[in-house]
């Protein structure tokens, strides 16, 4: 495996863990606040429906993102409204609404554009384009030097390289996912808001007799949820991918879950721990048959890997005490 | 003295705290009717009255926790509405709760803040609260290390930094509840300078207790409530213990239990450098010498939380240990986690645990499931070797509720509908019911109704008589001094001593569970 | 003191949950632009209006008590358990390869086929469900997170096995080789011809039913008469006061998650042996997840799992009549599930709150 490749699995790996990383600040949120939210799978697919579909249709990414985010965050409110007013089971709510998300959006898909649950394929303005970075190689350079990109960047010094390919060329999203890791942080760490909705997670009466709401907070954090989901389903939908696909989601939502807990509920070890899971399905993706020696790994074998290795983090990795401790209660008032 | 100057004010200045007519109901239980206290600036006024008589509710209307159905609130001579905490504070009124509302992995200084925040970002609040609160420190004997978390703190310091908060949010109005629950008597000698001091600063302090001694020590007027009403309020000078229990408990109580003296026997529980770690790691019992002979009752008093729940737990079978424990002789296997209670039962040991709703009912199952509870496996109770006998187990359980006079008497009815002492006399019909060698009884009258704490304690004196042993955990010294044969105070997972209890006083054990070690003799 | 009748808890409030879930499916239906009446009656005589309909959707009916029953014992015990579609599969695997492989001389009858095939798939389902119970009690790993992946996994496995090791290699998709005619169950056909009662012959519905119906009543007897039912109970209870009764945690929950996986394999006698009759990819066909609904609506009572399978038998085959007859796919019923779920589950108190609210105001009007 020559150095070009590395970088080559690494840009893939950090295109597939940007769903996944959106969705893990979405859950990080969410459970700082004291809210279990199984529901992230159902959000992301909800979102990447809607916002496929919109763009499709008006043929405005920009649009599509707006109603995908706004999709998610109607299942977030949803959710809210189960777990934070009615105080129902966060488990069964989210898991309810994952159903809902996976049949209605295939029930939509068919009734919109009768295509066995699917849109159809987007075009031009209604994906998200890679762009390319000041300064990195690009169709421009190759056209002026008459020789193919990816005979360029395979000339190109190691440093050009790893900006060529790893660091340039990827859609706006990405960036913004990048960005929230920072974002992210300083929110739940240096501002008031963020004091509030730790300790709303930790202990909701110490937030209650402080006159502060814990129901508005929640609810907050909700609506952050509902947004971060929402960019994860638009990136699929339209960055990643070129359209809806029927269960495009793919297990996502639960894998974040799980690297959430791998990074203890921050989120730039989150940022680890996502691209840890992207790398995992790049390597995948790229080596469908992996020999080792006589032993051929199923492609099967490596599908699922991301699953066991969420399996083998949850059973190494929890146990200590750090999950926020009035996750999954609904705050009552007692005395 | 203090009461003669607030004599002197009330001509002229409005109380700091009026209520008028306050009622609340909770579905079909009054828990206040009709209430009405008025409270001097500058005064610290107690509210006493047994568990449940309603003080709680009370405070927490004044704190906005609860809408009250009816009546009004006057601060300061004002009328206020308090629909919600925020209410409450902007109101000046701070309130230390029981059971602190504390952020366990904030800092001393991120608690005092949350909530009154100075703006969006968390650096400035911090370094104003940080000035703030030396100062404070500085006044009132509060200090705490302002960058320490809060689970690195013991108790007495959480709760300055509840009160810290309350002043941070400059209350003129401190309510506390129960404060000294979880105090040693020396932390609670120390509670009270603190309080002293605030009251000479002009503060005015609720002080919530049912302990008679903490009202004559501090208070200048105290109020009892008796089952939701407010039976009377007097200045604490003209009144005595014994009037505010008769008060309290509406007749006169009997302080001492009639009981003839034991007769020890043979060693039933033999417990040798008995150690524990719980799980984050923390030695809790730090060896472990004690035992039991059958005829006695063996008494451990302590302030809760230093090894006495923790004890139980492995006697009972639901922690694992190092150490000897024997009964009757042969020894017990203290390896198994959380499964030997079935095996602790059939040698003969009965478990009253100290919270019945936490580990001695099922609170959603009827009273006839609750009453096979841990016994399930015993064979009366099986009708072949697949199904159990339900209906067997219902006349069992009505015979003992009938025997018991659990009210209602209905087998049927879940566990959680019924009242702390009803509750309780189903766990110990229960437990006493099956005959043990040794009983294990923790907080036998924690929330339990005057009438059914002698009922309870005749029947651990009872089993007493018949030649059981009884091992009896309480933080009520006053229970212990009256049923214990022989007494032992428990501090920091050690036994600090063992007494009779008429050779002994609370004075003399207060010291031993505050940690003081006898004067020279030892 | 009740807040109000036993009724209004066990009819009443499920009632009115299932109720806003399908006005809501009704309005779903109208939004996609077809009648929700039309839709309905489509599915009504979908399901009931021949002896074939009736056929699929008692079929289907049986695949849901199973899972529906699984589900609801992890319940009692307070495991929510999602594994149920991939312990459904795997304990189809079992019942594949005890059909397949074990040799025609010890087989000389379905029934005794049956008996095989019963232990086989419970014990490739609880199998299945052992892992993450085990992590679920000596780990605390979140068994709602860990039984999801292990549907995901048991997805890659069969696909694994039947593109593989397991396949026909004559036919084109990916299936095993027919199972022998022995293992074959009497549909519903066969058993009610004697009767004199005629009965679809190509409809799926098979003894697998009587199995069904037997197993709800011997998980009413485990759960309410037995000392192993009790002690789940109690643990799903209060984990805490079963401690101090001597119930080992581990041990309630890893049995209850093996029971539950054992019941969801079992399903595997209706879809692969008595349906497909051989192992097929998807033989499962999401009724571990319609078990959540089932197991939700019918209260966790093996009756009430009875009465809601039946009512998703329906939905599920009216929904792919209907799915035939106009342009509504079948995820209708995944939404209609998703729904029942939310509804009936999430947001009980929703309805719960105010009908108990009405309650107290009507005994108080009573006693004024």
């Amino acid at each position: 495996m020559d150095f070009l490749t590395i970088i080559q699995i690494a840009d893939s790996a950090l295109r597939l863990a940007t769903p996944l990383l959106f969705a893990c600040l979405a859950g990080l949120f969410s459970e700082r606040a004291g809210i279990f939210d199984i529901g992230l799978e159902g959000k992301i697919l909800a979102s990447a429906f809607m916002s496929a579909a919109i763009a499709f249709v008006t043929g405005s990414v920009w649009l599509g993102l707006l109603c995908g985010v706004f999709a998610s965050i109607s299942f977030s409110a949803v959710h809210g409204m189960a777990s934070i007013t009615f105080r129902g089971n966060q488990l069964i709510s989210g898991v309810a609404l994952n159903f809902l998300a996976s049949g209605i959006t295939v029930l939509a898909a068919q009734a919109w554009f009768g295509q066995g649950g699917r849109t159809p394929p987007l075009m031009g303005g209604g994906r998200f384009l890679p762009i390319e970075l000041p300064f990195a190689l690009g169709k421009s350079d190759a056209e002026a030097a008459g020789v193919p990109l990816r005979i360029l960047i395979e000339q190109a010094n190691p440093i050009q390289q790893v900006y060529s390919e790893f660091i340039s060329g990827h859609t706006v999203l990405v960036y913004v996912a990048l960005l929230m890791v920072p974002l992210s942080w300083f929110v739940l760490f240096r501002t008031r808001f963020g004091l509030r909705l730790r300790a709303v997670g930790e202990n909701p009466a110490a937030v209650d007799t402080a006159g502060v709401s814990v129901i508005k907070l929640r609810y907050a954090a909700m609506l952050i949820a509902g947004i971060l989901c929402g960019l994860s389903g638009v990136y699929l939908a339209t960055g990643l991918g070129a359209g809806f696909i029927k269960e495009m989601s793919a297990g996502r939502g639960y894998i974040a879950l799980a690297a959430l807990i791998f990074a203890k509920w921050r989120p730039v070890t989150a940022l680890g721990a996502t691209f840890l899971f992207g790398l995992l399905e790049a390597i995948a993706n790229r080596y469908q048959n992996i020999d080792l020696g006589g032993i051929v790994i199923p492609v099967q074998f490596m599908q699922a890997l991301p699953y066991i290795l969420t399996v083998v983090i949850l059973a190494g990795f929890v146990g200590s005490s750090v999950a926020p401790k009035a996750g999954g209660q609904p705050y009552v008032k007692e005395r | 003295m203090v009461g003669a100057k607030t004599e002197g004010q009330q001509a002229t200045v409005a109380p700091a705290i009026e209520l008028r007519g306050i009622s609340k109901a909770f579905g079909p239980v009054q828990a206040n009717k009709d209430i009405s206290i008025s409270v001097q600036p500058g005064t610290i006024h107690g509210i006493i009255g047994e568990n449940g008589a309603g003080k709680s509710t009370l405070m927490s209307i004044l704190y906005g926790f609860y809408k009250a159905d009816e009546g009004q609130i006057f601060i300061h001579g004002k009328e206020t509405q308090i629909p919600d905490s925020q209410a409450a504070i902007r109101a000046g009124i701070g309130m230390v709760f029981q059971h602190f509302k504390l952020v366990e992995n904030f800092s001393v200084l991120e608690n005092v803040i949350l909530g009154v925040e100075d703006g969006a970002m968390l650096r400035p609040s911090l370094a104003k609260a940080r000035k703030s609160l030396k100062a404070l420190a500085d006044e009132y004997e509060l200090h705490v290390d302002p960058e320490a978390l809060i689970e690195n703190l013991g108790v007495g310091s959480q709760q300055r930094v509840e009160i810290l908060k309350a002043l941070y949010r400059e209350a003129d109005i401190l309510i506390l509840d129960e404060p000294t629950g979880v105090l040693t008597p020396a932390e609670a000698d120390h509670l009270f300078r603190i309080l002293n001091g605030l009251r000479d600063q002009g503060k005015t302090i609720i002080l919530i207790t049912h302990k008679l001694r903490e009202i004559m020590e501090i208070t200048n007027t105290v109020s009892v409530m008796r089952r939701g009403e407010m039976t009377a309020t007097v200045k604490t000078k003209d009144t005595n213990p014994e009037e505010l229990a008769e008060l309290m408990v509406g007749r006169k109580v009997l302080l001492r239990v009639d009981k003839v003296p034991a007769q020890p026997g043979e060693k039933v529980l033999d417990i040798k450098d008995l150690h524990m770690v719980d799980d984050h790691g923390v030695e809790r019992l730090k060896g472990i010498n004690l035992n039991v002979r059958a005829g006695e009752i063996l008494g451990i008093a302590g302030v809760s939380g230093n090894g006495q729940s923790e004890l139980m737990e492995v006697l009972g079978g639901y922690a694992s240990a190092t150490g000897e424990i024997r009964v009757n002789g042969d020894p017990i296997d203290l390896t198994g986690k959380y499964s030997d209670g079935r095996s602790r039962r059939e040698r003969g040991i009965a478990h009253v645990p100290e919270d019945r709703q936490e580990h001695g009912l099922i609170m959603n199952f009827p009273a006839w499931q609750n009453v096979a509870f841990g016994y399930h496996h015993s064979e009366e109770y099986q009708k072949n070797a697949l199904l159990m006998d339900n209906k067997k187990m219902v006349e069992i359980a009505q015979d003992k509720m009938d025997r018991f006079d659990v009210r209602p008497p209905l087998p049927g009815l879940a566990a959680k509908n019924f009242s702390g002492g009803n509750q309780q006399k189903i766990v110990v019909a229960r437990e006493i019911e099956r005959n043990p060698d040794l009983l294990l009884v923790g907080q036998p009258t924690r929330g339990v109704d005057i009438g059914a704490i002698e009922f309870i304690h005749k029947q651990i004196i009872g089993l007493r008589d018949q030649g059981k042993a009884v091992l009896l955990v309480s933080v009520e010294l006053e229970e212990i001094l009256s049923l214990s044969d022989r007494i032992a105070v428990m501090f920091d997972g050690h036994i600090m001593g063992e007494h009779l209890p008429d050779q002994t006083d609370e004075r003399e054990l207060g010291l031993l569970m505050a940690g003081v070690t006898g004067e020279g003799d030892r | 003191m009740d807040k109000m009748p036993k009724w209004a808890d066990i009819a009443l409030i499920p009632f009115l949950n299932l109720l806003i879930a399908f006005v809501l499916s009704g309005l779903v239906i109208f939004a996609i632009g077809e009648n929700p009446f039309k839709a309905l009656m489509t599915m009504i005589d979908g399901a009931f209006g021949s002896t074939y309909g009736w056929g699929y959707t008692l079929y289907y009916t049986t695949n849901f008590i199973f899972t529906g029953l699984a589900v609801s014992i992890a319940f009692k015990a307070a495991m929510f358990n999602i594994g149920g579609e991939g312990q459904a599969m795997i304990g189809g695997l079992g019942v594949g390869i005890a059909c397949l492989f074990i040799p025609a001389v010890l087989m000389p009858h379905w029934t005794i086929a049956l008996v095989f095939a019963m232990i086989a798939g419970a014990i490739f389902g609880a199998g299945w469900a052992l892992i993450p119970a085990y992590l679920q009690a000596k780990r605390g790993s979140h068994v709602v997170i860990t039984t999801i992946m292990f549907n995901f996994i048991a997805t890659a496995l069969m696909g694994y096995l039947l593109i593989g090791p397991l396949k026909l290699k004559s036919a084109q998709e990916s299936a095993s080789a027919s199972f022998p005619d022995v293992t074959n169950l009497p549909t519903l056909h066969e058993v009610l011809a004697p009767l004199g009662i005629s009965f679809s012959k190509s409809a799926p519905a098979n003894v697998s039913l009587f199995i069904a119906l037997a197993m709800c009543v011997v998980v009413y007897l485990l759960m309410n008469r037995s000392r192993l039912g009790y002690e789940i109970r109690a643990f799903g209870e209060s984990p805490t006061a079963s401690v101090y009764a001597g119930i080992s945690p581990t041990k309630i929950i890893i049995i209850a998650m093996m029971l539950s996986g054992a019941i969801s394999g079992l399903m595997a006698i209706n879809a692969t042996m008595g349906q497909h009759e051989r192992l097929i990819l998807n033989a499962v066909e999401g009724a571990g997840f319609i078990g959540i609904a089932v197991a939700l609506m019918g209260r966790n009572h093996p009756f009430g799992v009875l009465l809601a399978a039946l009512l998703f038998g329906f939905l599920y085959q009216g929904g792919s009549e209907l799915s035939l007859w106009s342009k509504i796919p079948r995820e209708l019923i995944v939404v209609i599930q998703g729904l029942v779920i939310l509804f009936t589950g999430a947001l009980d108190n929703m309805v719960r709150m105010p009908v108990e609210r009405m309650f107290i105001a009507a005994a108080k009007r009573k006693d004024a």
